[in-house]
């Protein structure tokens, strides 16, 4: 079985280097070949992985040893229990759709085995993330995602803003990965080791210590800590700035990295680490007000964006949001519900945005589309599918997470939870305005794609690949039928539309079928633990629990059905009865309008302050520390003594210097020995 | 047990040396494949050194020990443990690597040229080795001469003044070293060695002075805020292997020399004076890293990263505990690949645009793609990613320094955004974006001794990142022999 669990990450990995050592070899084809076959066998071998652990056999070993110092023992290692093999599906299923879409939406971009070789290395590291049983490979995984994201939001490297985006991207995550690594270091200090179970088995010892440099209690550090990182991964306010940008990247990889699976790596790792956190109430109020925030005023965001790939990502950030408000109201199932469900229609939605983006030529702005379900019948279906399954309509998988997840809140008793009540319960609305806002601009109302003005951008992108004709191998960007811009929109071809479906399919029925043993049953046996008598709240909702169906019944009956029913209309309302509300709505809320458009001011503040001032911190540490203080006051004199000696030892070069340096070296030898040893 | 390896290790590549600088630069085909040989052999003997080093043992193996001086007791007394033990063998493969970087850049004497790389590489073995204080001293103040001679002669236009700021910075903090080394002479009643030192009982106030007499020394090497102004003036002068041995193994001089000598001569010193030594670290660390982030050219912002990175293993040494001594090792290992690689990638691009300036770049990765991907894996383990080396001994002291104090810790982690930072910023506008010039228009993609070169490193960096086990195997035993010698009050 060890075997098996070492080929799952391996197996992208072989494809990854593959494509990416010797793509120019194996051609394009051979690229995805190998690739698609590498995730394919990975996502096989989880499946017989999970039929394995539902058989009961977990799994808890090393693979080897990478370090050992000081007492502690760091080892490369699996395990592999319910939670685990639950995202291992997820990863896999997720990735391999994205592997065969990519075949059709990259099909005409010189970095095509590039761009396979890196979503491989992208797989490989998400399992290593999900499948780690100690801290180290955790972080291991944990970087190597930021990595991969790095490269594949700067995938397109000589578009500025990607580029900018993507050093973005890497800086606001390792300020994240900064509270992680302190949190791993406290653990590490305190608990002498950096195996989960070693540490959950003195889970109770550490709740009992005080940091002693700090005077913090030590358990509300750590869990405190690691969820800064879960932040930056999982995009929390505020170090949620560089979600938005990644949309830079290709679309294929929004829906794998930037939406289904590594934004979700912060949701495992506290459900992973619930054992610790379930010891601090502390730590889990904060965790909830992060969550609450994020769900809610990231929500509002998404109102007004005008690129389709925007919308999406904003309906990401609140759905983290949701996973969090979730994980604070300890029912780390259902969070983890909810990253399930969502993987899948959030994949659909942003595959299916990129299928639109292919049928529109490459046009992104929502405001030159519509009607498009006409053109685009696979597309338009699924993207419907996948919008009633976030708004959480009732029997579709996000009606069943999200419900669960406004329940839970309202079953929990923490502080904070008021707050996030009205905020999971608010962001309904919102929600179901925003998606369907954009459905509607797309896929319904009057055809505008022909009024799309000259895309300044466009045609730079444009310029550039005409200049770079007779050198093909550097043109950057897929489509090689610019003349067709303003055509016609078409439907994809089957390498795209297929994912859509396979997506469609459990995100319309996952919820259904999997929330009786995932949420009530004994899905996730020891993987997650709760402290019931604190947190009762997923107690709570078993006892009002009577299946699948009756839950979905009744939810037609609950203030959040109706919430959403009324934003779906609203939206219909403004969009397609009476697009002029919207305009005049604008003009009269002209400030709130202002503040939205810039997202709140967060990346203003954070360019001003953080990467303005560390660039005067760093030009008056080096102008006055080292050149005027150090250089001019200290070392004046000794550096007036430099020219002093170069001025007198240079009378005495001759210009063989080596032969010079030579015979000094031997000379100090022989002289020393000479003269010291004389009689 | 008295094998002639480590007399191997330092005489074959000096003594090789001579026949590369008979030969003249008339024959420069010939000189280089001697010199590579030389270089070779050079490293082949040295890794007997490491297949039979006995694990277990904390102490001194490999001894040899001959009179030299008899009137002072003066030995060529050699030896090395698990701490000296892998410089040696870094010293030796780095320098394989320097004579290959100089194979075709390098038109102005070549021999003398890559001469001067095989005596500095031998003359490094002896200070690594050596266990006599006066034969330290001489190895010590010998490197001195081939790395002033390679600035001043192969460096850039400001080249004799850098030269003369490297010489006599480092120059003027070790005359104060040998002045101890004399007073320890005399105190321990007439020995030179240095094992004899560590067994030596000082006084507090003695202890301090001596403290501080090779804190000159060893501080100017490292170098440790704030004496670490002539660096930046250095690399930037220098040829590109001049650059790679000053930061990958000339560097590591001063750090190995508080390990030999200040933390087991002078042990109380050694902890009163922490506080001050920790300090100076963490500013290394935050400052000189702020410092890195402005930067317009590149080989002084890979320098103020040096130092920035050199400020973790001061760090780790002085923090007392194993994982932090040994973080501190296993950072002085793969700062010698990491730095050397990146001082290798900005020759790589030196060597065609003959410009070092960031503001020339731009769009690299459009004319030299596999060069962006040898430079993209040096500059994330600049940037300290998990599965490179640089991650390794940055992990290590900081978890030694969270377990030591949270808020030391703290400081040092702050190095994961700074050092991202100015890494990634300075990758960004280099090798992305559209192609900035016609120079780089015309560019031309790495050769084969360029991808030998940068393969070897990539798969050294790769490695210690994936297995850092058989590194930091080799220290255990004696950085536990250390700290157990250090916590044993001389008073």
């Amino acid at each position: 079985m060890k075997t098996l669990y070492l080929l799952i990450p391996l197996a992208p990995l072989f494809g990854a280097i593959l494509a990416g050592l010797f793509g120019k070899f194996i051609g394009r084809a051979g690229s995805h070949v190998v690739t698609v076959l590498g995730v394919a066998i990975s996502f096989v071998l989880s499946v017989i992985v999970w039929k394995d652990v539902q058989a009961g056999h977990t799994f808890n070993g090393s693979v080897y040893t990478w370090l050992e110092t000081g007492g502690l023992t760091l080892e490369v290692g699996f395990l592999i229990d319910r939670l685990t093999v639950m995202m291992m599906l997820v990863v896999t299923f997720v990735s391999l759709m994205v592997h065969i879409y990519t075949i059709g939406y990259m099909a005409d971009d010189p970095g095509y085995q590039r761009f396979f070789s890196y979503i491989s290395l992208f797989t490989f590291s998400m399992l290593m993330l999900v499948m780690s049983n100690n801290f180290v490979q955790l972080f291991f995984g944990w970087e190597a995602v930021g990595l991969v994201s790095y490269l594949l939001i700067g995938f397109w490297y000589t578009r500025p803003t990607a580029i900018y985006a993507n050093l973005k991207a890497f800086l606001v995550n390792r300020v994240g990965d900064f509270g992680f690594l302190l949190g791993i270091g406290l653990i590490a200090a305190y608990a002498g080791s950096l195996d989960y179970a070693t540490v959950f088995a003195k889970r109770n010892e550490l709740a009992a210590i005080t940091e002693t440099v700090t005077g913090w209690p030590l358990i509300t550090a750590i869990c405190i800590c690691l969820f800064i990182g879960a932040m930056g991964k999982s995009a929390q306010v505020p170090l949620h700035v560089w979600l938005p940008d990644s949309m830079e990247g290709p679309t294929p990889i929004s829906a794998l990295i930037h939406a289904a699976t590594m934004v979700t790596a912060g949701i495992f790792m506290v459900t992973r680490m619930s054992p610790l956190f379930e010891l601090s109430d502390t730590a889990l109020s904060f965790v909830l007000v992060i969550g609450s925030i994020t769900a809610l005023f990231m929500g509002f965001l998404g109102i007004i964006q005008n690129d389709i790939k925007r919308v999406v990502a904003y309906s990401t950030l609140s759905q983290l949001g949701y996973m969090t408000v979730a994980l604070g109201v300890s029912a780390y199932s259902v969070a983890v519900f909810h990253l399930m469900t969502h993987a899948f229609f959030k994949a659909l939605l942003f595959l299916g945005a990129g299928s639109v983006i292919m049928g529109c030529h490459h046009n992104q702005d929502i405001r030159y589309m519509g009607g498009l379900k006409k053109y685009m019948p696979i597309t338009w279906i699924t993207s419907l599918l996948g919008s009633l399954a976030l708004i959480g309509f009732p029997f579709l998988s996000g009606f069943y997470s999200k419900d669960s997840i406004i329940e839970a809140v309202h079953a929990s008793h923490i502080a904070g939870s008021g707050f996030a009540y009205f905020a999971v319960v608010a962001g309904v609305f919102i929600t179901a305005f925003y998606s369907f806002r954009m459905y509607f601009l797309v896929f319904h109302g009057n055809e505008r794609y022909d009024q799309a003005p000259p895309d300044p951008h466009h045609a730079a992108h444009d310029d550039a690949h005409h200049a770079d004709a007779h050198d093909t191998s550097h043109a950057k960007g897929h489509d090689d039928h610019h003349e067709d811009h303003g055509g016609k929109p078409h439907e994809s071809p089957w390498v795209v539309t297929l994912p859509l479906v396979l997506l469609a399919i459990p995100s319309v029925l996952i919820g259904f079928f999997t929330i009786t043993p995932m949420l009530f049953g004994d899905w996730f046996g020891g993987a997650v633990v709760i402290d019931a008598v604190k947190h009762p709240a997923m107690a709570h909702m078993a006892k009002d629990f009577h299946g699948a169906s009756a839950m979905a019944i009744h939810g037609m009956m609950t203030l959040p059905f109706f919430l959403a029913i009324s934003g779906v209309a609203l939206s219909w309302f403004f969009y397609i009865k009476r697009p002029d509300i919207p305009a005049a709505i604008l003009k009269a809320a002209k400030p709130i309008h202002t503040l939205l458009e810039n997202k709140y001011y967060f990346d203003k503040f954070n360019e001003v302050v953080f990467a303005a001032g560390a660039r005067v911190i760093g030009h008056g540490l080096w102008k006055v520390g080292d050149q005027v203080l150090i250089d001019g006051v200290m070392v004046n004199g000794t550096a007036r003594a430099v020219g002093w000696v170069a001025s007198v030892v240079r009378l005495f070069q001759s210009g063989r210097v080596f032969q010079y340096a030579f015979g000094m070296i031997f000379g100090v030898f022989a002289l020393l020995t000479l003269w010291f040893n004389r009689a | 047990m008295n094998s002639q390896l480590l007399s191997l290790a330092i005489w074959v590549p000096i003594l090789g040396a001579v026949p590369v600088f008979l030969l003249g630069s008339e024959r420069r085909c010939l000189v280089r494949w001697l010199a590579l040989a030389v270089a070779v052999a050079g490293f082949l003997v040295t890794l007997p050194l490491y297949t039979g080093f006995d694990v277990q043992q904390g102490g001194m193996q490999f001894i040899e020990q001959l009179p030299w001086i008899p009137r002072f007791n003066i030995q060529y007394l050699l030896g090395v443990d698990g701490i000296s033990m892998p410089l040696i063998l870094l010293n030796s493969f780095i320098t394989i690597l320097v004579v290959l970087a100089g194979w075709e850049v390098i038109e102005k004497k070549q021999a003398q040229y890559l001469g001067a790389f095989l005596v500095m590489s031998g003359l490094m073995n002896g200070i690594f080795s050596a266990l006599d204080g006066i034969l330290f001293y001489v190895f010590f103040e010998a490197s001195l001469i081939p790395m002033y001679i390679i600035i001043g002669v192969w460096g850039g236009p400001n080249r004799v003044y850098a030269a003369f700021k490297f010489f006599l910075y480092t120059l003027l903090g070790s005359l104060l070293m040998l002045v101890a080394l004399i007073w320890l002479f005399l105190q321990s009643g007439g020995s030179f060695n240095i094992l004899d030192w560590h067994e030596l009982p000082i006084g507090m106030a003695p202890q301090i002075l001596i403290f501080i007499a090779f804190l000159m020394s060893f501080a100017v090497k490292v170098p440790m805020w704030p004496v670490h102004t002539w660096l930046p003036d250095a690399h930037v002068e220098a040829p590109t292997g001049g650059s790679v041995i000053l930061a990958a193994i000339a560097l590591k001089l001063g750090a190995y020399g508080f390990l030999r000598f200040s933390l087991p001569i002078v042990p109380d010193a050694s902890h009163y004076l922490a506080p001050m030594m920790i300090t100076l670290s963490l500013i290394a660390v935050i400052y000189i890293g702020f410092v890195a982030l402005v930067q317009t050219d590149m080989k002084k912002l890979v320098a103020y990263s040096s130092i920035s990175h050199m400020g973790f293993v001061t760090l780790g040494f002085f923090i007392f505990n194993q994982i932090g001594i040994e973080g501190a090792l296993v950072q002085m290992i793969s700062h010698g690949f990491v730095s050397g690689a990146m001082f290798l990638c900005i020759g790589v691009m030196y060597d065609r645009m003959h410009s070092r300036e960031i503001a020339d770049y731009g769009g690299v990765a459009n004319r030299m793609p596999k060069f962006a991907a040898f430079f993209l894996l040096f500059a994330m383990a600049n940037s300290g990613l998990p599965a490179t080396s640089g991650f390794v001994g940055e992990f290590m002291v900081i978890l030694g320094a969270i377990k030591f104090n949270f808020w030391v810790g703290f400081a040092a982690a702050t190095t994961l955004i700074v050092g991202a930072a100015y890494t990634l910023w300075m990758y960004k506008r280099v090798v992305f974006g559209d192609v900035a010039n016609h120079h780089v228009a015309e560019l031309t993609d790495i050769n084969g001794r360029e991808t030998l070169i940068l393969t070897l490193l990539a798969a050294c960096v790769l490695a210690m990142g994936l297995y850092p086990f058989p590194f930091t195997e080799v220290m255990h035993a004696s950085v536990d022999n250390l700290l157990k010698h250090v916590a044993v009050s001389k008073l």
